[in-house]
């Protein structure tokens, strides 16, 4: 069922060197555009009934409509058009009475019917936008990004390239393609031109990501996770000259996948078309691709020598045409929204700017609300997932919503140290079991009995042990040497392995020596 | 029951002896390939038969009438499938080079729904490839010929299907019709056809040639016939977007009804007159004069959009082909060529749509391609669907009036193997007529009229009808081959050098 054919090469071009980032803003004002795929969390398809999971085996979440077999057809999914619906509203759109699905013509060994379908000239959603707040020394500072369109498409099957050193086109005897993807339900959000951003480009950019995410993410369409290419990101940059007022030629740039990449992309392409525009040359408009290694992109098909797509309404498929009924009652199931939700909870925790900057970068407003929802205090949850878990995933590369852990079991260990069940010590040696897949905290602290020592006779008989093991520290300490003590309670936690409450067990020291 | 006996009846008839018991699915089955070994060398009508598979399913259709099941009126009647429907235990090749050989895992909705029916599947037969032409010419394998006259075309792109029933392979075949398909290979072989409403019948399965077009349709010796076919098939299916969830017309009992008392029948002033053969013409007047003595309301009534329709059809469905053929690109299934290692998959898929893609089928890639391009789209494709739309305004207009509307359905009778193929203008004037139903949507039906004096070969009457009022140009037709046969004596069917 798989095509092992050969592929051609891919070109490959260098050009002048870079300008510094700095160097390129003195000259230059940037014009963005963002063009984002987010990947449905449907159950099925968008045209057909199989299945959507990530990860499945090869070519195994297949049917005769996602294959094209000849005959099949295309129907839409009534989920996946409520899906679009409330992103459009989320985002401030309005939602098109009637609409209809196009076919994007252009052949791909891993898009079967060798046209996607998908929205051209009459989107689902279109005219909205979306705020975001970048940092700058000054304070926060707020752009409203605008948004052109909301719409509906399906997505390609994933082609692998074998047999080469890169895994690249270049170079591979052959390809491999595996149709699990084709067909998931996407939506592709567009912004308007993005002005006026000056050298905040690459942040603005980034937070606008950020923002649409977490927007996505609220409400609950999508996993949306970058690194699974469940959300994915296209940008456009183009330069004019400061003071100028017609926008220069764009590229755009693919395959950035995640928010820091981003970022990376929009600089490093503000510092090339820089430099290409230095050195007198013209900037071509292309398609580029982001290189995670070296955080600069290398060039793909030129534009210039676009595809005709051939757009044309899909004749399979009947117009969408949601009544204002239908979404006016979808308008009324949006849940709060990100930026509500910031502010409430700044008001709520009384937060200081720079605490709530700390969570958004953290990205772990999310975790902490529903860490506080599952009744840990706010103070608590904050420092659990900003301190050690934050350390955590930043050792195991990977996102903090990604660790291994609920905001729900961070509650309990929340709750059992607040109980005096667990000291901190004992409640990251939790976190680590719960980490390690070892369960939920409970089931942690049972196998690894990590329960706090809080029985005097069993500390006591510690105590004793360490007063009598070590008789200088004692002495000091009954000659009101008091810090002397230290030592012994040292002693104490080691023969407990950890385990003993070390303010009880200090108490129980100084009684036993005669110090109150 | 003899053999002869059993191909001679009607599908009405072979069903209700079926079910009485008189024969069975088995001896019917029996019986009709038997004739498909006896004549199919001569007509070609079929391109695969496999007697094995034809004959278990008969004996699973005689069991589950055994067990007391009723599947309906047409349990254990035989039907040929025109090679563009799925069917998972037989290949399915729309007659193409590109689909040699390949089995599908599902049956297209209309099999499904036929084999629901008690109906026994004989095999696949022959027509265009990819159902683009008007003479199954176009196929890949082979030409198949007509059984009034072995030298003539059997009419296309269903072309196979009407051979066979005509030459009495088959009580009953499937078609599809996308500009006339169903229709004229039914005039030109003296058959009953019917293009159904579009959305009326489900597409699924149906390899498609041009979506907005696309309609599964009968085709039969008698009215009845294709009425039962076209009931036991249609009706909303979920997995037809363009589906209409509406209630199957009762062509059945339109079908029986057979009278036209205080109809309005509108003859549309521009499907005639120059350019059509005159024993065309002379028998759609005459039948024309005998629904007015019948008790029909006869006017005449202009379509002027309808000079147009061609022009328009021959953009709007090379673009919907250009994008619906893309899917054949050696990936998946079908041939490929080339992929020797050394090759990109640019360079295989190329190489195989080259070698698996015949010139006609090429030819409206091409021109749909072209008339979709960016810059060319609005003069060719957008101008297309305005016309499209007036064409459905007239009919519209039209159905104020009339109730049916009638004209020739093909401008000539059957014409000579290899006249036309070297000239695809001529080749596409025979959907002249048949194509405004097409962009419109509505209900049409072609019926005999007679055979035309200077060949002695079949004409079609069309009938038109709007939306949805499919029984209407059945009982239109039931009058017709009701009163013609009582002034002939019998079937037009009878005189044909193939008859039983």
């Amino acid at each position: 069922m798989v095509g092992a054919v050969t592929n051609g090469p891919a070109t490959s071009g260098v050009g002048p060197a870079p300008v510094a980032f700095d160097d390129a803003m003195r000259s230059y004002e940037p014009v963005l555009g963002l063009e984002t795929h987010v990947e449905l969390g449907t159950a099925s398809k968008m045209f057909c009934s199989c299945a959507t999971a990530f990860g499945a085996a090869p070519n195994t979440q297949v049917c005769p409509v996602c294959l094209a077999l000849p005959g099949s057809l295309p129907v839409v999914n009534g989920a996946a058009v409520e899906s679009a619906i409330r992103l459009g509203l989320a985002l401030n759109c309005s939602v098109a009475s009637w609409c209809r699905f196009a076919r994007k013509n252009y052949f791909y060994p891993d898009m079967p019917k060798n046209y996607q379908i998908s929205q051209y000239d009459e989107p689902l959603c279109s005219d909205g936008y979306l705020d975001v707040t970048v940092d700058t020394p000054e304070g926060p500072r707020e752009f409203r990004v605008e948004i052109e369109r909301v719409h509906m498409e399906e997505d390609t099957g994933k082609t692998a390239h074998m047999g080469g050193a890169t895994g690249r086109i270049h170079g591979a005897e052959y390809s491999i393609v595996d149709y699990n993807r084709a067909g998931i339900p996407l939506l592709e959000i567009v912004t308007k031109p993005i002005e006026h951003t000056g050298e905040l480009a690459p942040q603005v950019a980034r937070a606008y990501v950020a923002e649409l995410r977490d927007l996505v993410r609220s409400l609950g369409i999508s996993d949306v996770r970058m690194e699974q290419g469940s959300l994915r990101c296209d940008v456009n940059v183009s330069l004019m000259p400061r003071g100028g007022t017609e926008w220069g030629t764009r590229s755009e740039t693919k395959n950035v996948n995640s928010l820091r990449s981003v970022e990376r992309a929009v600089r490093s392409e503000i510092e090339r078309q820089a430099g290409v525009l230095n050195s007198g040359g013209r900037v071509v408009q292309e398609t580029r691709h982001f290189q995670e290694n070296t955080g600069t992109s290398v060039p793909g098909r030129s534009k210039e020598e676009a595809q005709d797509y051939r757009y044309f309404p899909d004749p399979d498929l009947v117009p969408v045409a949601p009544s204002a009924e239908w979404v006016e009652e979808l308008r009324a199931t949006l849940p709060e929204l990100p930026a509500a939700k910031r502010a409430r909870i700044k008001a709520e925790w009384s937060l200081s700017d720079e605490e709530l900057r700390d969570l958004v970068n953290a990205d772990a407003i999310e975790l902490v609300a529903a860490t506080v929802e599952a009744g840990a205090p706010p103070a608590d949850a904050r420092k659990w997932w900003l301190n050690e878990l934050s350390r955590r995933a930043t050792e195991t590369e990977v996102e903090l919503a990604d660790l291994p852990i609920t905001p729900e079991q961070v509650a309990r260990v929340v709750a059992l140290v607040a109980e005096g069940a667990l000291t901190n010590k004992l409640a990251r040696q939790v976190v680590d079991g719960v980490l390690n897949g070892e369960g939920d905290p409970d089931t942690v602290v049972e196998a690894r009995g990590l329960k706090v020592v809080s029985d005097d006779s069993a500390l006591g008989a510690a105590v004793d042990e360490a007063i009598a093991g070590d008789p200088d520290a004692a002495e000091k300490v009954r000659n009101g040497k008091v810090a002397a003590a230290g030592a012994l309670v040292g002693a104490v936690m080691r023969a407990t392995r950890g385990q003993a409450d070390a303010g009880r067990a200090r108490a129980l020291i100084l009684e036993r020596l005669g110090v109150q | 029951m003899t053999a002869s006996e059993i191909v001679r009846m009607t599908a009405a008839e072979l069903g209700a002896a079926v079910r009485s018991g008189q024969t069975s699915a088995e001896e019917a089955t029996g019986a009709y390939l038997d004739r498909v070994a006896e004549v199919d060398g001569q007509v070609n009508a079929f391109l695969h038969v496999d007697r094995d598979t034809a004959l278990a399913q008969a004996r699973a259709v005689d069991a589950r009438l055994a067990a007391g099941e009723d599947p309906g009126p047409l349990a254990g009647v035989p039907v040929a499938h025109k090679d563009v429907f799925t069917t998972a235990d037989m290949p399915t090749t729309a007659a193409s080079r590109i689909l040699e050989g390949w089995r599908p895992p599902y049956d297209a909705t209309v099999t499904a729904r036929l084999r629901q029916a008690g109906m026994v599947v004989l095999g696949k037969t022959n027509m265009d490839e990819f159902a683009m032409g008007s003479s199954t010419e176009n196929s890949a394998y082979g030409v198949t010929r007509n059984p009034w006259d072995l030298d003539r075309i059997p009419g296309g792109s269903s072309g196979g299907s009407s051979a066979a029933v005509a030459a009495f392979e088959a009580p009953l075949a499937t078609g599809t019709d996308t500009g006339g398909s169903i229709r004229q290979p039914a005039a030109v072989c003296g058959l009953v056809g019917a293009k159904p409403t579009y959305g009326g019948s489900s597409r699924y399965g149906l390899i498609a040639f041009a979506s907005s077009l696309d309609t599964p349709g009968p085709l039969a010796r008698n009215v009845l016939d294709a009425a039962l076919l076209h009931e036991a098939f249609s009706g909303h299916d979920p997995r037809d977007s363009t589906s209409v969830d509406a209630p199957v017309p009762p062509v059945v009992e339109a079908a029986r009804r057979a009278d036209v008392e205080g109809l309005r029948v509108g003859v549309v002033k521009e499907l005639g007159g120059e350019g059509y053969q005159p024993g065309v013409l002379r028998r759609f007047t005459e039948a024309v004069e005998l629904l007015e003595s019948l008790g029909a309301k006869v006017v005449e009534v202009s379509c002027p959009s309808f000079d147009a329709a061609l022009a328009a059809y021959y953009l709007i469905a090379p673009s919907e082909c250009s994008s619906n053929l893309a899917r054949f690109d050696a990936m998946r299934y079908g041939l490929r060529v080339g992929d020797d290692g050394t090759r990109s998959a640019e360079e295989v898929m190329s190489l195989t749509r080259a070698e698996g893609f015949g010139p006609e089928v090429k030819r409206r890639i091409i021109l749909g391609t072209y008339a979709l391009s960016s810059g060319y789209y609005d003069a060719y494709y957008g101008s297309a669907q305005q016309v499209r739309t007036l064409i459905k305004r007239d009919f519209d207009a039209a159905f104020e009036n009339v109730d049916v509307l009638v004209s020739p359905t093909t401008p000539t009778t059957a014409f000579p193997l290899g006249e036309r193929t070297g000239d695809p203008m001529a080749m596409y004037l025979a959907d002249l007529c048949t194509i405004p139903a097409n962009l419109a949507g509505n209900a049409a039906l072609s019926v005999p009229c007679g055979l035309a004096d200077e060949d002695n070969l079949p004409v079609g009457l069309q009938i038109m009808a709007p939306a949805l009022a499919d029984d209407r140009t059945y009982r239109v037709a039931a009058a017709v081959e009701a009163a013609l046969a009582d002034r002939r004596g019998g079937p037009l069917l009878a005189g044909s050098a193939f008859a039983v």
